[in-house]
């Protein structure tokens, strides 16, 4: 978490925090979750303030997530996307992120195409920044609330055995988790064809495997990342049921398995591609289990910025 | 900043008199321990409220429920002063139509009382809720009081009370002093 000159925090990157941030934020999420189960699920902490979701990528899970992880913290919300607002108007990011602060908002949370947008953002506005995913670079409460979900199932983090499967090349949820997980002591190997890799990955600290069976043996956590559909006309791979085939989930592949990982995707999952349907209706409780974590990993993020344990 | 303990108001004893007369008394206006519950506040009003509900057991015969309360998101100075850390709050019984009594260790300005009270209704509605505080040092800035006290304790402002307790700092003690 980084604080400016004006003493506004922000969190804009994995790479920005340390291990003792994570585990003090995940301990804490663990208390959030906790209101989201009870009968009000509304605590007035954050009342009085203002938050402005501006998401300029399509989004809901992680757009609802921010609002209501906002909303049970009693904080009011202000949403737009890019079609609704003055932006398809041509307004650039700087005036309509000056506008809202203007109208006395406290924090923006960022969503956009361009990698970097949300750190560019906090030299515009006096106000707390939030990524909540830029370009390619980072989505840092996606992988924070993947941490609070292997942490939660599993009990603990260091020593344990995460593969990620998938588009790493794309994602910003692996760049983010990959930090993450290397900051808290697990081990991650990367499952994935050479044309879906980014150049010296290996320089993040990871193994590298083509091999799903040889992943599916060492895991204790199977992370399958979504195929972008329009990367196959970017013939990063011959076809969708190439990938099937050699990366997928599938039946057999999931069936054969003696000691079962716990299977997480970050959504939305393109069933019959990196996981058959069947397999995911058996695992879909993590996935979904992932999503109410979220709200509670949010709830964590927000009162960290705005209520603060600066002082 | 270390606090300079200037005198010694309750030790071992005073408290396990002090848990037991509060017991009773808990017992004697409630008519019982049924429809009982105790929600002791983080971090001490916890232990206290566990050791009153094992207390209310050995009378009565039967166990009551204890849960425990963490108000820092209730607190109504959290932009000013900054939050703490954040524990679970465990309020795994129905508080609707119970009498509850909130525990805590000292009670001051009365405001974590009021968030308490605060909290406590978003779990429910109870029959009445009545607080439990081992000390009163006085100096309120809400119309807040306690239906138990253990001892009271007239302070002045710059003073501190320091409670100690076995389960987290090994030793029962309640001391009066200055923080330096």
């Amino acid at each position: 978490m980084n604080e400016d000159v004006n003493g506004h925090r922000h969190l804009l990157a994995i790479a920005d925090v340390d291990r003792d941030f994570i585990i003090s934020l995940l301990d804490s999420a663990r208390s959030f979750a906790e209101v989201s189960t009870r009968p009000i699920k509304k605590v007035p902490a954050l009342r009085g303030r203002t938050i402005a979701n501006l998401f300029l990528e399509p989004s809901t899970r992680t757009r609802i997530s921010f609002e209501l992880a906002a909303k049970r913290l009693s904080a009011d919300v202000i949403s737009f996307s890019r079609t609704t607002s003055s932006i398809s108007k041509g307004e650039s990011l700087k005036d309509t992120a000056k506008t809202l602060v203007a109208m006395g908002v406290d924090a923006v949370v960022i969503r956009h195409s361009s990698a970097g947008a949300p750190k560019m953002l906090t030299g515009w506005v006096d106000c707390s920044v939030v990524n909540a995913g830029d370009g390619m670079h980072e989505h840092p409460t996606q992988a924070l609330l993947d941490l609070f979900t292997m942490r939660e199932r599993l009990g603990h983090l260091e020593g344990l055995k995460v593969a990620i499967v998938g588009d790493i090349d794309h994602s910003r949820v692996a760049r983010s988790n990959i930090q993450a997980l290397n900051k808290v002591g697990a081990e991650v190997l990367l499952v994935a064809p050479r044309s879906l890799l980014p150049e010296r990955i290996e320089e993040m600290g990871v193994d590298i495997t083509g091999s799903l069976e040889q992943a599916l043996e060492w895991c204790d956590v199977l992370y399958l990342l979504r195929i972008q559909l329009e990367r196959v006309e970017e013939s990063r791979f011959p076809s969708l049921r190439e990938y099937t085939l050699q990366y997928g989930l599938t039946k057999p592949r999931w069936q054969n398995l003696k000691r079962k990982p716990l299977v997480m995707h970050p959504g939305p999952m393109n069933r019959g591609v990196e996981i058959e349907s069947s397999v995911a209706d058996e695992v879909e409780s993590v996935i979904t289990g992932q999503v109410t974590a979220g709200v509670a990993v949010r709830m964590a993020v927000l009162y960290e910025l705005l209520g603060g344990s600066h002082g | 900043m270390a606090f300079e303990a200037r005198a010694r108001v309750l030790d071992t004893e005073d408290l396990s008199r002090i848990i037991r007369r509060i017991a009773h008394e808990i017992l004697e206006r409630s008519k019982g321990s049924d429809d009982l519950a105790l929600v002791g506040i983080r971090t001490r009003g916890v232990f206290l409220a566990r050791r009153l509900g094992k207390m209310i057991e050995e009378i009565e015969g039967k166990p009551v429920a204890v849960g425990a309360l963490d108000i820092s998101l209730y607190r109504d100075d959290v932009a000013t002063r900054g939050a703490s850390s954040i524990g679970v709050t465990e309020i795994d019984l129905d508080t609707n139509d119970k009498k509850v009594v909130v525990v805590d260790d000292v009670l001051y300005t009365g405001r974590t009382i009021r968030a308490a009270m605060d909290a406590i209704m978003d779990f429910g509605r109870p029959q009445v809720i009545q607080l439990a505080v081992l000390v009163d040092r006085g100096h309120r800035e809400v119309p807040i009081r306690a239906d138990y006290v253990g001892k009271n304790v007239p302070t002045s402002g710059n003073e501190k009370v320091k409670v100690s307790l076995e389960e987290i700092d090994g030793v029962d003690m309640v001391e009066i002093g200055e923080e330096r």
